[in-house]
């Protein structure tokens, strides 16, 4: 049993896979426009998933996690200043290194003092932390530019590796500096889960109590995790510099940290790809469809709720419940109820979407008179019909939204609980 | 790790006469009820020792003191000789004492496999290791599978800990408590809720794996301490009345009066 290990090769097909995909997405997305969603994607993707070192793996609720991708954001700017000067010689592409020592550091300090505790106290510690440090970065101008920021130019060090013309100036070199970043912290995070320190820090999630009755100290177990969570963070945070070539204040800010708690709960944090997932989502929202609507954060904090409701353990979890009911050959039982649920849901949020829209438009485009082309149809907002409209499709959708949600749920938890049984009964 | 060393287990622990786990004069206090009265007891090294009471006796704070969940009011613990009163409990695990727990205490969204390997980790010196990958320290693997199979828990393996059943769950508790190789186990209650069949089994799981090693049990079970314990002490209201062999147990006046007064409870 112990002799003969054979090699995981769905693991390395999927690492292949994920190279191959992040070598490739430019060929296909290379406006500038999909670039920077690329880009700000990958930034994401390492923030989320270094939150959920913290929120998955060892049970911490942070409010202050922004805190550390800001402070690296900052050091790694300055050092991108210093570059610029002549003061410093280092490689733009190893700043991410900088910001992540800075969050190191700063995860070490802070750190000391939140990891004490679990739960509610270092909830509420992280938010007073946050609060502290945006506080200072508008007391300290010489350090965090006040209101600001601290600018600097990406494009000053030397060429990469001595190749004339890659001086991380255009979007789609820095997309290739984030990708490679993201890539490496993904798989570093990810053997991360698979050492003493990762698992152990899942015993402390699950019952730091018996965890001190095996030898090990919680707290200790907390804050190394923390310093490691940090260290993320500030790559992500060093390479957020690097693409905006601005960092303020709201780097540090409540927002920040608010929004990676929302991409890690979108995509769920019981899984390790849970977080990726999350912050493609968010930052498809708060960029892509920013883009098209100003009800956007709307639209987010309503699928948010939506999927705390319905789907607690995120993104995630939904699919790999789905993928499990499909193993156990139980798919076809779900997928009548699956239909009705989907179409009703799609013609409901088509009416509210319809109805924010044209509100969105009252109050806020007054000046463009009253007609807005939605979902290629004309609304007059100044009349009836519209609204009528929006009000039937609603009304019908939400109906049988309910009716094949009711059947939908039945099936599903009987399905489930078979499911469960079995493996309760057959390990 | 160096304090273990020096106090291996001799292969007949009785005769070396060490002392595993010393109390002298313990008490504790909850604001002003007095739970623990002064207790002393000395408990030789390989023995198995049972301590009983009627309900809030003060056992299981007993325990708690022992294994630093709660701090001593006045009072001295010492464990192989070395002063533990008032250690952290990791710190007290660490110096080679190991307990379970009446209300089952797992790593409940751990796999079976994982509680036990966590259980391991300190103790074979991997720590806080991020450096190592876990499936490949095969002295880990080996020390849990050990214990998988002796706990009797091989089948389920690799289903989450919250999943077991209850027994299932009880003996997990117990290979959680032993995988660190802590020569003096405390266990509390390990047959609480059981069926008889369960229970014998549970006995002879506990006869086996603290082979060698030093026992302090709380049991209500009779027929159970008189199986297993050695000798046996007699805790009433945070009080040590008596200790002794099952024998002298039996025959003395106190415990008789204040324990064991419905006869059919010593059978």
């Amino acid at each position: 049993m112990l002799a003969f290990k054979p090699i995981n090769l769905g693991r390395w097909v999927v690492w292949g896979l994920t190279a191959v995909l992040f070598l490739l997405l430019p060929a296909y997305f290379n406006k500038g426009f999909s670039l920077t969603l690329l880009s700000q994607m990958g930034v994401t993707i390492i923030f989320a998933l270094s939150y959920n070192m913290l929120l998955g793996q060892s049970g911490m609720l942070s409010f202050g996690h922004a805190v550390y991708s800001g402070l690296g954001a900052f050091f790694a700017i300055h050092a991108l200043r210093w570059i610029g000067a002549g003061t410093l010689v280092w490689p733009t592409s190893l700043l991410p290194l900088i910001g992540g020592a800075a969050g190191a550091l700063f995860g070490m300090l802070f750190g000391y003092l939140t990891t004490r505790r679990a739960g509610t106290p270092f909830a509420m510690i992280t938010l007073g932390i946050g609060e502290m440090v945006f506080a200072a970065s508008l007391m300290f101008p010489g350090f965090f530019g006040g209101e600001g920021g601290i600018t600097a130019d990406r494009a000053v060090g030397a060429p990469f590796l001595g190749i004339p013309g890659i001086t991380f100036g255009p979007q789609v070199q820095v997309y290739y500096l984030i990708a490679a970043w993201c890539f490496a912290s993904i798989v570093a995070m990810y053997a991360l889960t698979q050492t003493p320190l990762g698992r152990i820090a899942n015993a402390v999630r699950d019952n730091p109590e018996r965890a001190e009755f095996i030898g090990y100290n919680p707290q200790r177990v907390r804050w190394l995790m923390l310093i490691l969570s940090g260290f993320f963070a500030g790559i992500a945070g060093a390479l957020a510099a690097i693409n905006f070539e601005i960092v303020s204040a709201e780097n540090v800010s409540a927002i920040r940290s608010g929004g990676v708690l929302l991409a890690a709960f979108i995509g769920g944090a019981a899984f390790f790809f849970g977080p990726i997932l999350g912050a493609v989502v968010f930052v498809f929202f708060a960029v892509a469809l920013s883009e098209y609507t100003k009800a956007w954060q709307l639209y987010l904090g309503v699928f948010f709720v939506l999927l705390v409701l319905f789907a607690p353990g995120g993104l995630s979890s939904l699919i790999l419940m789905n993928l499990r009911v499909v193993k156990f050959r139980k798919f076809r039982r779900l997928r009548d109820p699956y239909f009705g649920v989907l179409f009703s849901a799609l013609a409901l949020a088509f009416g509210t979407v319809l109805v924010i829209e044209l509100m969105y438009h009252v109050t806020l485009n007054v000046g463009q008179g009253p007609a807005i082309r939605l979902f290629g149809m004309i609304f007059d907002t100044s009349r009836a019909p519209a609204w009528t409209f929006a009000g039937v499709v609603i009304f019908g959708a939400a109906s049988a939204f309910e009716f094949y949600r009711r059947r939908f749920r039945q099936q599903w938890h009987d399905v489930q609980r078979e499911i469960e049984d079995w493996v309760r009964d057959n390990p | 790790m160096s304090t273990r060393a020096t106090h291996a287990i001799a292969p007949n622990g009785l005769t070396t006469g060490a002392i595993a786990l010393e109390l002298d004069g313990v008490s504790k206090r909850f604001g002003r009820t007095e739970v623990i009265r002064g207790v002393s007891i000395r408990i030789p090294r390989g023995e198995r020792h049972a301590i009983i009471g009627p309900n809030g006796a003060g056992k299981s704070t007993l325990f708690n003191l022992i294994s630093g969940r709660f701090e001593v009011t006045s009072g001295r613990i010492a464990l192989n000789g070395l002063d533990i009163t008032n250690r952290k409990p990791y710190q007290v695990n660490r110096m080679g004492l190991s307990r379970s727990f009446q209300i089952t205490n797992l790593f409940h969204r751990l796999s079976v496999f994982d509680n036990l390997r966590c259980s391991v980790l300190w103790s074979l010196g991997h720590r806080h290791s991020f450096w190592n990958n876990l499936n490949k320290l095969v002295d880990v693997e080996q020390r849990a599978e050990a214990i998988l199979e002796r706990v009797g828990l091989k089948r389920r393996r690799d289903i989450v800990a919250g999943l077991l059943t209850y027994a299932e769950q009880r003996a997990l508790e117990i290979g959680i408590t032993i995988a660190g190789g802590a020569d003096v186990i405390l266990l509390d209650e390990p047959t609480a809720g059981m069926s008889r069949g369960e229970s014998k089994r549970a006995v002879e799981l506990i006869r086996d794996v603290t082979e060698g090693r030093t026992l302090v049990m709380v049991e209500h079970d009779m027929s159970v301490v008189f199986d297993l314990a050695d000798r046996i002490s007699v805790l009433v209201y945070g009080k040590l009345i008596a200790t002794g062999s099952p024998a002298e147990i039996r025959a003395n006046d106190a415990v008789r009066e204040a324990y064991l007064g419905q006869p059919a409870a010593a059978a």
